[in-house]
């Protein structure tokens, strides 16, 4: 049914487009990290700035790890800055409450899962129609109730326990304090592994693909699609309350207030790591690029003293370019 | 009290007084029809007639709201496409139904991978779905540059192969087909026919719908019209002819020869 004509010459070419495509986003990091470098070699390859960007994206990462799971459905979820933040200050107030550490260390991801499963079933069972609207609900009632059970005011002093993820690193008796391998990073490396076996090994991540790519294929292949749906906004919440609990950890305090907008950055992350926002492509991989490319670039444009105003226009030019080099690349396949 | 009615023999499925109502609406009424192994099907109607959703209710996308299924002689009850994949009925949709993001590998084999069971869950055994996808084809005669290909590089005719292939790929006993024709460039429409009449040779029950007569009568033993959501007429094939059954799709009968108004003579 073919003509395989051109079988050898087709190969070289598939194989050069499909390693850029896997790779291509690697060289980006690579490439923004050598001019970094070349401009502040004495600040940014410092080993306290390497793990000080490795810390303060550790949250990111792991919200941009759910929301990848979503997106990759075609879905998407407003609601994980506020998950973050409900979670941050539950875990911050049983903490205070004197729960047991491991206890609360459970209490964060909980908490995730729960606003998750609300998500999902809104989406499913009021069939309402589009994520964008059950998320923004969630949004805005888990920031209300993160302000309702703080007043509004943060609460600090965790267990060292329950610090731990969030704030230890290991110096290997090699790094001077604070630098080091922090175990949030740990936490993020973990996580990413599973994600990644568990999207492309186990048959529920293969289903997550194709509903992302047909939904009535799905459907009709015996998918149960809502079933499916709901496990994916779980897993979304379950990473924004990891998230939560690194937060709360590097912190060392439930703060009212944290992640507002923070959705957008995983959202911008996760599009930058070459994902589909019509859904059905994406990868692990290409997510934490995405993470890294944001963090490097703010990183780089702070300590060459370029005003935070600047960053987030630079930062809204690097999610358009990213995306039209997509819609480039896309062309140029369909044109084979 | 009603009359016991007898299977047809060696009827693979049977359908008796199927109905459909959508609320108000009537889409099916009193539909009765069998079809046995290594038969191939016809059924046509005008749009509106009912085709689609009796198709929808053999693959259990819907549940009859009155009337009766039997498989094998055997009542059966299908309330998902599951239900009806297990006793061996696969559809194939007129859209393909295709992953386009998926390799045709993993088209072939969604929602029923291989590999090792882990609770709910599957793990995945690439390879082995692989190899099995490729001698699968084989066995089809379908050629493609790689089972690693996307679905969404395919053109129409490799799209409704790989949807054939992935109906049959477990021992399929009846495929229901939609069109299967409707959405191919004209050279492709001979080699997915052909690939209907040697499922056709291995046993297998085939139902085409189909509005083209060049289809029906290429392929089909036997050919049924619906029309406004009921039985209108039925025939073997050597004993109809197009005319007739154009006729019968706009509701009438006795359609002849002579009355048809291409004729020149």
């Amino acid at each position: 049914m073919t003509n395989s004509t051109d079988r050898g010459a087709m190969a070289d070419g598939f194989n050069m487009g499909k390693f850029l495509e896997s790779y291509g986003i690697l060289i980006v990091v690579v490439v923004m990290m050598l001019v970094l470098a070349a401009i502040r070699p004495d600040v940014f390859l410092s080993a306290q700035n390497l793990t000080n960007i490795l810390k303060q994206n550790a949250s990111l990462a792991l919200l941009a790890l759910g929301m990848l799971v979503v997106i990759i459905t075609a879905g998407i979820d407003l609601s994980v800055g506020s998950t973050m933040a409900l979670s941050m200050v539950t875990i911050a107030i049983a903490s205070r409450a004197g729960v047991p550490w491991p206890l609360v260390l459970l209490i964060g991801p909980a908490v995730g899962i729960v606003v998750g499963w609300v998500n999902g079933v809104g989406l499913t069972w009021l069939r309402l129609p589009h994520p964008f609207i059950m998320t923004l609900g969630t949004l805005n009632i888990a920031r209300g109730l993160t302000f309702l059970v703080t007043n509004g005011a943060p609460v600090s002093g965790l267990q060292p326990e329950v610090r731990y993820l969030g704030q230890a690193y290991f110096d290997f008796g090699i790094f001077a304090p604070p630098a080091g391998l922090p175990a949030s990073l740990i936490v993020v490396t973990v996580c990413a592994v599973g994600l990644w076996f568990f999207l492309t090994r186990t048959s529920m991540g293969r289903h997550i693909y194709a509903i992302g790519g047909n939904p009535h294929a799905a459907r009709v292949s015996g998918i149960n699609v809502d079933r499916v749906l709901v496990v994916v906004y779980m897993i979304c919440g379950f990473f924004a309350g990891l998230a939560g609990l690194l937060l709360a950890g590097r912190t060392d305090s439930g703060f009212p207030n944290a992640g507002i907008g923070i959705e957008l950055d995983a959202i911008a992350a996760v599009i930058i790591g070459g994902a589909s926002f019509f859904g059905g492509r994406g990868t692990v991989l290409g997510v934490l690029a995405g993470v890294l490319i944001m963090g490097i670039l703010r990183n780089g444009l702070n300590i060459n003293n370029v005003s935070a105003f600047w960053q987030q226009i630079l930062i809204g030019l690097v999610i358009i370019i990213a995306v039209y080099i997509d819609v480039l690349r896309r062309k140029a396949s369909l044109r084979h | 009290m009603e009359p016991v009615r007898q299977s047809p023999p060696g009827a693979l499925l049977e359908a008796r007084g199927i109905s459909k109502y959508f609320g108000a609406i009537t889409a099916l009424h009193d539909v009765n029809f069998h079809v046995a192994p290594g038969e191939v099907l016809g059924v046509v109607g005008d749009n509106g007639a009912g085709k689609s959703t009796l198709m929808k209710i053999l693959s259990g996308l819907f549940v009859p709201s009155e009337g009766q299924l039997l498989f094998d002689g055997q009542p059966v009850r299908f309330s998902s496409p599951k239900d009806a994949q297990r006793r061996g009925i696969e559809m194939v949709y007129q859209d393909f139904a295709l992953a386009g993001n998926l390799p045709i590998y993993e088209n072939i084999y969604l929602g029923r991978e291989p590999g090792r069971k882990l609770g709910p869950l599957t793990l995945v055994d690439h390879a082995k779905a692989r190899t099995m996808a490729a001698e699968h084809l084989d066995r089809l005669h379908i050629s493609v540059k790689s089972v690693d290909q996307n679905a969404e590089d395919l053109s129409g005719g490799q799209r409704q192969a790989v949807a054939i292939a992935r109906a049959t790929a477990f021992d399929a006993k009846l495929v229901i087909m939609d069109e299967p024709t409707a959405a191919l460039a004209i050279k492709e429409v001979g080699k997915v026919l052909d690939l209907i009449k040697s499922l056709k040779q291995h046993g297998v029950a085939v139902i085409i719908i189909s509005h083209r007569m060049d289809d029906i009568f290429y392929c089909c033993d036997r050919v049924m019209a619906l029309y406004q959501g009921s039985n209108f007429a039925e025939a073997p094939l050597d004993g109809t002819h197009r005319n007739e059954v154009i006729g019968w799709i706009m509701g009438t009968k006795g359609h002849n020869e002579g009355l048809a108004h291409d004729q020149l003579n």
